[in-house]
């Protein structure tokens, strides 16, 4: 075994951090204590950890309704997320926007699929006209790529060579449907038709995920205009909580490929123990101390416009 | 004698002088074009950076203004037609109207969307409508109108600079070429203003005994109402007054509530089809505020698509003489 190195390490942790949170939230769910729903990240963890290992302070990511991985991965509170899911008032954003709707900081999440992606563009158009040194991360899935209005953003992205880094995790299935009943054509080649340079990648090692995403980062932040990614990627666990309706056997295959094993075997075993043991207490604090928060009252249900003169 | 046209066209250029934060972006608003109705003529040629032509997307270019404004500038974003502004529904209620709110209040959106919209041109069903009403009462979304009084250009100044809200501008197409009614110089009315940022304007026929009719109306609707007033005054002597809103949603029906009470008559015009509309919404607030005594009629347009051919777009859409004799129905 290699000699485990420092980023090998905090690689494995960032992973781990988005896994056990997750397994412990699908858990939860059949006791009732969290309200509304979910769409899990287990199995993605790569993606999110090795591109956003290339984000710098000032990037801004734009996530979607599966967003607890990204959100993680980008610096987000373990403990303020769990309070967002549990409906607490500590929560990321007080209880009203709960899994799909996330903003902190420089990260954006919703649920409408595609919409987010024009937002993106005009952020990015933002952050080109500042003349800084800033990134707009785009995640999307192959789901997303039935939505018109994202040959829209990725036209005009192009057409104004703005710094956007553009994500898409293919995880094979738009909810319950295999890509294969819903996608057409090439998925490279939807970029590649707008003028953007792209490229598709087998995702099962975080390491590699971060050497292309490297280079793709530095491309754009050198001017060289919008670049997308496609991560091949698959999801353990169903598409929110208890629907999945894929053949089994399929799952396992995937499962053999885990990118957390890949990840955790780059970790010498000490430092592997430490890792678990770790990561295992902070994600049983992050839902203790979110159990314990008050959920929000009444007088946080404030008016959406500000009254004006 | 300034238009409408040339007032919003001055204010947009102040916008763009004021602020290196304000950008407008549409669809063919380059000189020499400027706009599918001339709204944008010199703005590129003096901020040839900060105005932008956009593919025909006009979701995508909503979508671009929310992003553009959660990253600190200050757009403005046109959609050629009001009728297009259903491609950009979703950016509007779903995001614009939603992404402050849902965050905590944590991120604000400083955008303009405006569109002219309205009949009246022989456009034809699909760019002709008063589509509005889709996005009255969306939470999180302003939508304010354009009228022909005052200061047309102020209303757009202030959307873009003290509002740090989503705006949803309406401009009814009719009125672009429209002269505007000053304050202090307007003909055979007397107009006060009520209210700052997005004001109310109250209008009575200058020396009118006291009225029995209060009429509310927006945009153009105002237009063709303040004809109705007068007409109805010197031909039949029912002497009315008129409220015209700038701001449609949120509504506040507070003033509207006081002057029925007085007139106890209120007839409630909107170019928009009828059922389930604004004076729907408008009527309602009233019965459930003045309890006793009040009759509300409307004037809208027919529940039907707007026609092409000039005589029968003429019978969808509300005129002076449909105004005229709602009113007379009311409130003989």
């Amino acid at each position: 075994m290699k000699k485990s190195s420092q980023n090998d390490a905090d690689l494995y942790r960032k992973m781990l951090r988005i896994r056990l949170f997750e397994e412990r939230l699908l858990e939860m769910f059949p006791s009732g204590q969290i309200y509304g729903t979910t769409h899990t990240y287990i199995g993605q963890e790569a993606n999110a950890v090795g591109v956003l290992a290339t984000s710098q302070a000032g990037d801004v990511v734009v996530s979607n309704h599966r967003c607890h991985g990204h959100f993680l991965a980008y610096g987000g509170s373990m403990q303020a997320l769990a309070a967002e899911l549990l409906g607490r008032e500590t929560g990321i954003c007080g209880g009203r926007g709960g899994s799909q709707h996330i903003k902190w900081e420089n990260f954006f999440a919703n649920g409408i699929l595609g919409g987010t992606v024009p937002i993106a563009v005009g952020m990015a158009f933002a952050e080109a006209a500042k003349k800084g040194n800033a990134l707009v991360y785009t995640f999307i899935g192959d789901g997303t790529l039935g939505e018109g209005v994202v040959y829209e953003a990725i036209n005009m992205a192009s057409l104004w060579r703005l710094p956007l880094f553009f994500v898409v995790e293919n995880n094979r299935y738009a909810q319950s449907t295999p890509v294969e009943l819903n996608l057409a054509g090439d998925i490279c080649a939807r970029f590649e038709a707008f003028g953007i340079s792209t490229l598709a990648h087998e995702a099962d090692d975080v390491l590699e995920i971060m050497r292309l995403a490297q280079d793709i980062s530095n491309s754009i932040r050198a001017g060289e205009g919008p670049h997308a990614l496609i991560l091949h990627t698959y999801r353990f666990a169903p598409h929110s909580k208890g629907d999945d309706t894929r053949d089994p056997d399929e799952i396992a295959r995937y499962r053999a490929r885990d990118p957390l094993k890949a990840a955790a075997a780059r970790v010498q075993q000490a430092v592997k123990g430490e890792i678990e043991k770790s990561v295992a207490a902070e994600v049983d604090e992050a839902y203790a101390c979110a159990e314990n928060d008050p959920f929000p009252a009444a007088e946080t249900l404030t008016p959406p416009l500000d009254e004006l003169a | 004698m300034t238009t409408v046209r040339e007032a919003l066209n001055e204010s947009l250029q102040a916008c763009l002088r004021e602020s290196p934060e304000v950008y407008f972006l549409g669809e063919d608003i380059l000189d020499p074009y400027g706009g599918a109705f001339k709204l944008a003529a010199g703005l590129s040629t003096q901020f040839p950076d900060r105005v932008i032509t956009t593919p025909v997307s006009e979701a995508g270019i909503v979508g671009v203004g929310i992003g553009m404004a959660l990253r600190g500038l200050r757009p403005v974003v046109e959609i050629m037609f009001g009728d297009f502004v259903t491609l950009a529904a979703d950016q509007l209620i779903n995001h614009a109207a939603k992404i402050r709110w849902m965050s905590g209040d944590a991120a604000r959106i400083p955008l303009v969307v405006r569109t002219p919209m309205g009949g009246g041109r022989g456009y034809g069903p699909t760019h002709s409508q008063t589509l509005e009403k889709h996005f009255l009462g969306a939470p999180g979304l302003r939508v304010v109108a354009v009228s022909d009084l005052d200061d047309p250009g102020a209303l757009l100044h202030h959307a873009v600079f003290d509002d740090n809200d989503p705006v949803l501008l309406v401009e009814h197409k009719l009125l672009y070429p429209s002269t505007i009614l000053a304050l202090d110089n307007a003909e055979a009315y007397d107009i006060e203003r009520q209210g700052n940022g997005y004001p109310g304007y109250f209008i009575k026929l200058r020396g009118s005994p006291e009225t029995r009719l209060t009429m509310v109306a927006y945009g153009y609707m105002a237009t063709l109402a303040r004809d109705a007033m007068r007409s109805l005054a010197i031909e039949k002597e029912i002497f009315s007054e008129l409220i015209v809103p700038t701001q449609l949603s949120p509504f506040k029906l507070d003033f509207l509530c006081q002057r029925a009470s007085q007139t106890r008559h209120v007839l409630v015009i909107e170019e928009g089809t009828q059922t389930m509309g604004w004076g729907a919404e408008v009527s309602a607030g009233l019965h459930e505020a003045v309890s006793s005594n009040l009759r509300v009629g409307r004037v809208a347009a027919l529940d039907m698509p707007i026609p092409a051919a000039a005589r029968i777009e003429a019978q969808v859409l509300p005129s002076v003489e449909r105004i005229k004799d709602m009113a007379l129905e009311l409130a003989v």
